[in-house]
């Protein structure tokens, strides 16, 4: 707790001169071709204009719905992806015009975690040579010396070190996106681009690799823009939130900030179809539901791309700048926030979508009597996880399960009838 | 005299309750086990699954991938695949018929007029190479037996019903000419087009984006409401469960865990699985950011499954007890809340 505090001030009041990633009026246009000799026909703009900055040590969140560019964005900052126009710049390093054997030196420092754990691995390799790959490629160790930093790394994301000459599919879900994580911080990188690492996963599995992620991230400093759909997501894990639509970023800002007022109409109407499980503030809450489907990015709508489906463009009704100026990101409502809309103002004063935040909320369910009355040791498994020690806070694969065969039976006299 | 929506849904659904006095439910799972014989072992996929769905009644069921809750839905209208699996024992009475009892021929009336169903995939559950004017006047000629005009016309009206503008434009499109989300809408609409007495929603909205998904809930509620419709309503989403449902039933393993009435399951839920559930979600209603709690370890393989309760590798509170026999659903305080659990049963050491 008390590092993710340090570390989140850290973050927003390193202002000056701490970005680790700058990114300018980046564009990322993909041609549309059609017919026999594949003529293009028009562009799809999958990011179109976009500037922003990652600041060294923090989670920057990117949401938004399918489409939106928000992976494009995130290959584009590593250049996976190359940009049609603008620049990013890794520690001040203007990437996009760097050569192919500079950006694979620079390529050391940032890495990428991918969505799908069954896609993302070679089926043939196995799990020791998938993680060594990029040791290899970087030529940061062989023999013995890659051998101990594959073990170490498979015991620093909770994997068993035998597991080593595993294939993947003998791997769940969960523990192939452990792999995926290993793989990216074998080359000890300072920027981890997440693309929606964790959207394959079941709820349950889905907690302990989010752990993972920000255990990691406290303990080794790391820098991660985290890429998901899942706005309760985005807003455990990180420092500052950008919300993307059809190509643009619509608003930034800090979690608790946006997700409490958000300047931006769109924002707001994504919060209200998040569905929250607590049945009665489900009753309670005031929604927008949108209507229609996200226009073309081929295509997109003049003015502010959101006029289309915007509710406040609706309630204003419709002021004519929506529809001929787009708006440019500016600075409103609390510290840090930026919105790119018009009427952010109103925005701000409405009460729509919103989930309502009750500091007196307890996590339903968890009885915290019950630890007392519970075994001692049971009281130790759920108990606090010493902060730092990633090891014994990592979640133990199958075969290691606690049993609880200690968990249990000095009183035996509690066996119910 | 035009009635409002509301009261129309009102006056059918106390028509369908009057009518239906010989039961309380339009349908009552009794000790339904679905089983699959694979080369492995049998894999006991539903085990010994009872529970009722009043009429006009959400009923959702929650619980992670593999925990049964598909071959469920799929068992209640025998569409488990055979082989490898079967139904093995239970009944499923569904408005005074067993089902299970049903010949092929009665169970494909039932099919699509009485039950409707609502695929977590649109793409894949509508046929790419019909019409989709075609594919919902199919269940509406084969069921209601309605000429061909008037079922256009029905058509229609039910692609208005659903949100799709300018419907008689649309009948001779093709699934690949709509969105996701308009094609959820069709398979809605298709559900709908016999005025069924309940739908079975599989994962309906889980391969939506979030705005359109918040629509398509909306549809589902708005019109299970207007056509009194029951609503079976499979999810991993707690917060849909939470939205949409009158009752809820947790799933683990094959067998139901934790039964009772939406409030009930959020606030005060008796199940260690169903708490490590609610734990290990990030909230968008949470101030704190902390180490979500998880449930540690996988769910288990579903072959050779011993006489013990199936969540007790992962739970924190387990002791001999949970290893030695599997705990019954017992009640709990509340009317109709039921929890399968030695820990927080009378006697047990969660109080």
């Amino acid at each position: 707790m008390t590092v993710a505090t340090e570390r989140a001030e850290t973050a927003t009041n390193g202002k000056n001169g701490s970005n680790l990633v700058e990114v300018d009026q980046l564009k990322v246009y993909f041609p549309i071709r059609a017919g026999i000799f594949k003529t293009i026909k028009g562009t799809v703009k999958a990011v179109d204009d976009i500037s922003f900055e990652v600041r060294r040590g923090e989670t920057l969140g990117l949401v938004g719905e399918s489409g939106c560019g928000k992976s494009t964005t995130g290959r584009a900052m590593i250049r996976l992806r190359e940009p049609t126009a603008g620049t990013v710049k890794f520690d001040g390093v203007e990437l996009t015009s760097l050569k192919p054997n500079d950006l694979r030196r620079l390529r050391r420092r940032m890495q990428i975690i991918f969505q799908d754990p069954y896609g993302s691995l070679d089926p043939r390799m196995t799990v020791g040579s998938i993680i060594s790959e990029p040791l290899e490629t970087h030529r940061l160790a062989k023999g013995e010396g890659k051998r101990e930093r594959v073990s170490e790394l498979l015991k620093m994301v909770g994997l068993d070190p035998s597991y080593v000459n595993r294939y993947p599919h003998e791997f769940s879900g969960g523990q192939r996106q452990r792999i995926g994580v290993a793989r990216a911080l074998a080359v000890e990188p300072e920027f981890i681009v997440c693309d929606e690492p964790i959207s394959a996963l079941d709820v349950s599995i889905q907690a302990q690799v989010l752990n993972l992620l920000t255990d990691l991230r406290d303990r080794l400093g790391l820098t991660y823009l985290f890429i998901a759909h899942d706005l309760s997501v985005v807003k455990h894990i990180s420092d500052r939130v950008a919300v993307m639509y059809l190509g643009k970023i619509v608003e930034i800002g800090p979690p608790d900030t946006i997700y409490a007022a958000p300047g931006h109409p769109y924002t707001r109407a994504l919060l209200s179809a998040v569905p929250v499980p607590d049945p009665q503030s489900e009753r309670r809450r005031r929604r927008v539901i949108l209507t229609g489907d996200v226009p073309s990015p081929a295509n997109p709508p003049s003015g502010c791309r959101f006029h289309t489906r915007c509710w406040l463009y609706e309630n204003l009704g419709k002021p004519e700048n929506c529809r001929t100026i787009d708006p440019p990101l500016r600075e409103v409502g609390g510290p840090d926030q930026k919105a790119a809309c018009h009427y952010a103002e109103d925005s701000l004063k409405s009460d729509v979508g919103v989930a309502h935040m009750d500091e007196q909320k307890i996590r339903h369910g968890t009885p915290e009597v019950a630890l007392r009355f519970a075994h001692k040791s049971t009281a130790e498994l759920i108990g606090e996880i010493p902060e730092g020690d990633i090891d014994q806070a990592l979640i133990p694969s199958i075969e290691e399960v606690p049993s609880a065969d200690g968990a249990g039976d000095e009183d035996n006299g509690s066996k119910p009838n | 005299m035009e009635l409002t929506p509301d009261e129309a849904a009102r006056i059918t659904r106390e028509q369908r309750e009057s009518s239906a006095a010989k039961s309380k439910y339009l349908l009552e799972v009794k000790d339904l086990s679905t089983h699959f014989f694979t080369p492995d072992g049998v894999v006991r996929a539903v085990d010994d699954v009872s529970f009722q769905l009043g009429y006009g009644e959400t009923l959702g069921l929650v619980g992670e991938s593999g925990c049964g809750k598909s071959v469920t839905a799929l068992s209640l209208t025998r569409l488990v695949p055979n082989p490898p699996g079967k139904i093995v024992s239970g009944s499923v009475v569904f408005d005074g018929v067993d089902l299970l009892k049903l010949s092929d021929d009665g169970m494909r009336k039932l099919r699509g007029k009485e039950i409707g169903f609502i695929f977590q995939d649109p793409l894949t559950s509508l046929n790419p190479t019909l019409t989709i004017g075609y594919q919902i006047a199919e269940a509406i000629r084969q069921h209601m037996g309605l000429s061909k005009k008037a079922s256009i016309d029905r058509v229609v009206e039910l692609l208005g019903k659903v949100g799709i503008p300018r419907a008689r434009d649309r009948l001779n499109d093709y699934p690949h000419q709509f969105s996701g989300g308009m094609r959820q809408r069709v398979m809605i609409a298709i559900a709908l087009s016999c005025d069924p007495k309940l739908i079975l929603a599989d994962e309906p909205t889980t391969a939506l984006d979030v705005t359109i998904q918040a629509q398509i809930l909306e549809l589902i509620s708005v019109l299970s409401d207007e056509f009194g419709t029951a609503v079976l309503l499979i999810t991993h989403d707690l917060g849909i469960a939470a939205g949409m449902c009158d009752r809820v039933n947790v799933m683990y393993a094959g067998r139901i865990v934790e039964t009772g009435s939406v409030d009930v399951i959020f606030e005060r839920p008796r199940m260690p699985y169903a708490w490590g559930l609610l734990d290990s979600l990030p909230r968008l209603d949470d101030l704190r950011s902390d180490r979500l709690r998880t449930i540690e370890g996988l769910p288990p393989l579903l072959i050779n499954v011993p006489d013990a309760c199936r969540f007790n590798p992962r739970c924190a509170y387990a002791r001999d007890a949970c290893r030695d026999h599997e705990p019954e659903l017992t009640p709990r305080d509340e009317p109709g809340h039921f929890a399968r659990c030695w820990a927080t049963d009378k006697g047990g050491w969660i109080p």
